[in-house]
C-alpha cells in the first residue's frame, strides 16, 4: 500500500519555489507534507496532496516538470526513537533508503515518515513484520 | 625592416596579378581533372576550365561551403593520390562530422612558409626563442607556426597548450621572445605571470595571436601585462592553417599571401562580388595547394580589404579583423561551436532540442553555458539521478564541442518557446 508522492523540478531562482507554492494554493491544492531537495544547480520539491491527478493536472497545464513516485508512509510515534525503530527493520532488512521526510498528523502523539526506497513491497513486508503501519492515500487526510 | 621571401612579399602589383592569373589557370585544370565532385559542381552552371583565363573570369567559378567539405568527407575533394600526401588536419567539426585537410609535401612546405613571413613580420629572427603554446595535433596552430618558426631558423619551443605553470618557466629558463598561441590563452599567460612576479624576467618582445576574435583592448592588455607587441594571424584549415594572413607592425590589418590564395569579398546573400573596400563575405581560392585545393571557398568570416599602401613595404592585400560571421558559427576559446552541434547532443540524451547558449567573455577568458530544458520524461524524484542525466551531457557535449559547458538545468516554461525566430545565442562578448 503505497502513497503518490509528486516531485516538482524547480530552478534555483529567487521565487521560483514560491511561483509553484502559490500556484498549488491558488488552486486550491491542500499539501499534507513536503520536502525540498536542493543542488547548487537545482531543486526537486516534493509533496503529497489529497488529490494527485487535480494537482499533476494543473502542474502540467502551467509548464511545470514533474513526476509521479509512489513512496510509503509510515506511521511513526511522535515520541523519542520514533524515526530509529523504522530505519533499524530498513536497515536490518538491508533495503536502502533514498530519502525521508517526516510530518504530524492531526491526531496527536501520531506522525508520518515518508520513505522512498527501492523495493516498496519489500519494505512494507518488513515493516509489518515489525508491527509497524503503513497508511493510504486516503488516510492520511 | 625583414621579410621571409622579400621578393614575393614585396613584389609589384603586375607581378602578384600575373602570379594568381597564372596559378589559378593551373588550378583550375588540376581540379577539373582530378576532383570529380567539383567537376561535376562546374558542369552544373557550364563551366569549364577553357572559360578561366585569367583572374577575371574566378566569378565565374561555382563556390564550396563546409556543406560540401562535409558531404565529401572524407576523401571526396582529393585532388593527389593518398601516395603523395603526407598530412591530414582537421577542424572540430558539426553534427559529429570533422572537416579533414590533406597536404603533400609541398603543401606543408609552402604553409610553413607563409607562417615563417608572419614571424619575421613580428620581428622574428634566427636569433629569436619562438615559444608555440598552440595545440599541437589535428589543429593546425601549433603544426603551422612550429613549422614557420623552423623555417626563420628561430630555436622553437614546441609547448603545445595548457600547463601555465611550466609555460611560464619555460618562458624565463630558456628566454622565450616570441610566443604564439590564442589571444585569451596569451591574456592568461599575462595574469600569471603577474601573480607568480615573473613579469620582469620575461624575454617576450612579440606575440602572434590567432583562431580566435579579439579586440584592440584585449591587445592592448595583453601587450602590457606581457611587454611585448601583439599581431594577429588568421587562417583556417580547409585553406591550409595559420598565416593565410598576418599582421606587420603597422597593425592596421593583415596580408593575404596573395601569390598563394586569392582572396574575394561577396555579397553573402546574392554571391555577388562587391568591389574593394566593401564588407561582406570573405572568400579564399587556393591556388598553390596540390593535395586540396578548394575553389572559392566561403570563409563565413565578414570583413574588408584594403590595397592601400602598407608601410611595412609588403604590396600584398590587407584584410580587416573579421567583423562577424553570416552564418551562426560562435568561437569560442579558439573552438568553432555551431548550435546544431549542441541540438544535436541534446536530442541524443534526450533532452527537448529548446536551450539558450549564453557566451560572454570575463577577464579575457570566454564563459560558455547552456541553459537547457529538464523534460518529465528523464526528470526523477532523486537528485541523484538528475544530477547523473546531468552530468552524461556534460560529458556528450564536451566529446562533440571538445569544451566545456555549464549546463543549467531550466524548467520548461523558463527558456523561451520559439516564436518565429528563437533567440539561441546570447553572445555577450563585444568582439566585432
Amino acid at each position: 500500500m503505497s502513497v503518490r508522492q509528486i516531485s516538482i523540478f524547480v530552478e534555483n531562482q529567487t521565487g521560483l519555489l514560491s511561483e509553484v507554492t502559490s500556484l498549488l494554493s491558488e488552486n486550491k491544492v491542500n499539501l499534507r507534507a513536503l520536502s525540498i531537495a536542493d543542488t547548487s544547480d537545482f531543486g526537486i520539491l516534493r509533496i503529497i496532496v489529497e488529490n494527485v491527478d487535480d494537482a499533476a493536472a494543473i502542474l502540467r497545464e502551467n509548464g511545470f516538470t514533474y513526476t509521479i513516485t509512489d513512496v510509503l508512509a509510515v506511521a511513526m510515534r511522535d515520541e523519542a526513537g520514533g524515526l530509529s525503530e523504522i530505519l533499524d527493520v530498513l536497515s536490518e532488512a538491508e533495503i536502502a533508503l533514498e530519502y525521508a521526510y517526516a510530518f504530524l498528523l492531526q491526531k496527536a502523539g501520531e506522525a508520518c515518515l515518508i520513505i522512498r526506497v527501492g523495493d516498496n513491497d519489500a519494505a512494507e513486508a518488513a515493516l509489518a513484520k515489525a508491527g509497524i503501519k503503513v497508511a493510504s492515500q486516503e488516510e492520511l487526510f | 625592416m625583414s621579410y621571409y621571401q622579400p621578393g614575393i612579399e614585396c613584389a609589384s602589383q603586375e607581378q602578384i596579378k600575373k602570379w594568381q592569373d597564372e596559378r589559378l589557370v593551373k588550378q583550375v585544370q588540376h581540379v577539373w581533372d582530378s576532383v570529380p565532385y567539383y567537376r561535376k559542381k562546374m558542369e552544373e552552371v557550364g563551366v569549364s576550365p577553357a572559360d578561366i583565363q585569367s583572374a577575371a573570369d574566378l566569378h565565374k567559378l561555382p563556390f564550396l561551403t563546409k556543406d560540401d567539405l562535409r558531404e565529401c568527407y572524407p576523401y571526396g575533394l582529393l585532388a593527389k593520390p593518398l601516395s603523395e600526401c603526407i598530412r591530414i588536419q582537421s577542424t572540430s567539426g558539426t553534427t559529429g562530422k570533422r572537416v579533414v585537410a590533406f597536404y603533400t609535401q609541398h603543401d606543408i612546405d609552402l604553409w610553413e612558409d607563409c607562417c615563417a613571413r608572419a614571424i619575421m613580420a613580428a620581428g622574428g629572427t634566427n636569433e629569436d626563442v619562438c615559444h608555440v603554446s598552440y595545440g599541437y595535433g589535428l589543429f593546425t596552430g601549433g603544426p603551422g607556426l612550429n613549422g614557420g618558426s623552423h623555417k626563420v631558423g628561430c630555436l622553437t619551443l614546441p609547448m603545445s597548450s595548457g600547463n601555465t605553470e611550466r609555460q611560464l618557466q619555460f618562458m624565463v629558463d630558456l628566454g622565450s621572445t616570441i610566443l604564439c598561441c590564442t589571444p585569451s590563452y596569451a591574456a592568461y599567460l599575462g595574469e600569471s605571470a603577474q601573480e607568480a612576479g615573473l613579469q620582469d624576467k620575461l624575454k617576450l618582445k612579440a606575440g602572434i595571436f590567432g583562431a580566435e576574435a579579439w579586440t584592440e583592448e584585449m591587445r592592448r592588455d595583453i601587450e602590457k601585462k606581457l611587454g611585448i607587441k601583439a599581431y594577429d594571424i588568421y587562417g583556417l584549415t580547409e585553406i591550409s592553417g595559420p598565416g593565410v594572413s598576418f599582421e606587420c607592425e603597422e597593425q592596421t590589418g593583415m596580408h593575404i599571401n596573395e601569390d598563394h590564395f586569392i582572396a574575394e569579398i561577396i555579397n553573402p546573400e546574392t554571391g555577388e562580388v562587391l568591389p574593394e573596400g566593401e564588407k561582406g563575405e570573405l572568400v579564399f581560392t587556393s591556388i598553390t595547394k596540390e593535395a586540396f585545393p578548394l575553389l572559392r571557398y566561403r570563409t563565413r568570416d565578414i570583413c574588408v580589404l584594403s590595397r592601400k599602401k602598407c608601410s611595412c613595404g609588403r604590396t600584398h592585400v590587407k584584410m580587416s579583423k573579421p567583423m562577424g560571421r553570416s552564418d551562426d558559427m560562435l568561437i569560442i576559446r579558439g573552438v568553432n561551436v555551431f548550435p546544431s552541434q549542441i541540438e544535436t547532443v541534446l536530442l541524443a540524451q534526450g533532452f527537448p532540442p529548446n536551450y539558450q547558449i549564453i557566451v560572454d567573455r570575463v577577464n579575457n577568458t570566454d564563459t560558455f553555458d547552456i541553459n537547457v530544458e529538464m523534460p518529465p520524461e528523464i526528470f526523477s524524484d532523486t537528485v541523484r539521478d538528475v544530477t547523473a542525466r546531468e552530468k552524461e551531457l556534460v560529458a556528450a557535449l564536451k566529446a562533440m564541442l571538445g569544451i566545456v559547458a555549464k549546463v543549467h538545468l531550466m524548467a520548461p516554461k523558463s527558456i523561451q518557446r520559439s516564436e518565429g525566430k528563437a533567440v539561441r545565442v546570447v553572445d555577450k562578448r563585444k568582439l566585432f
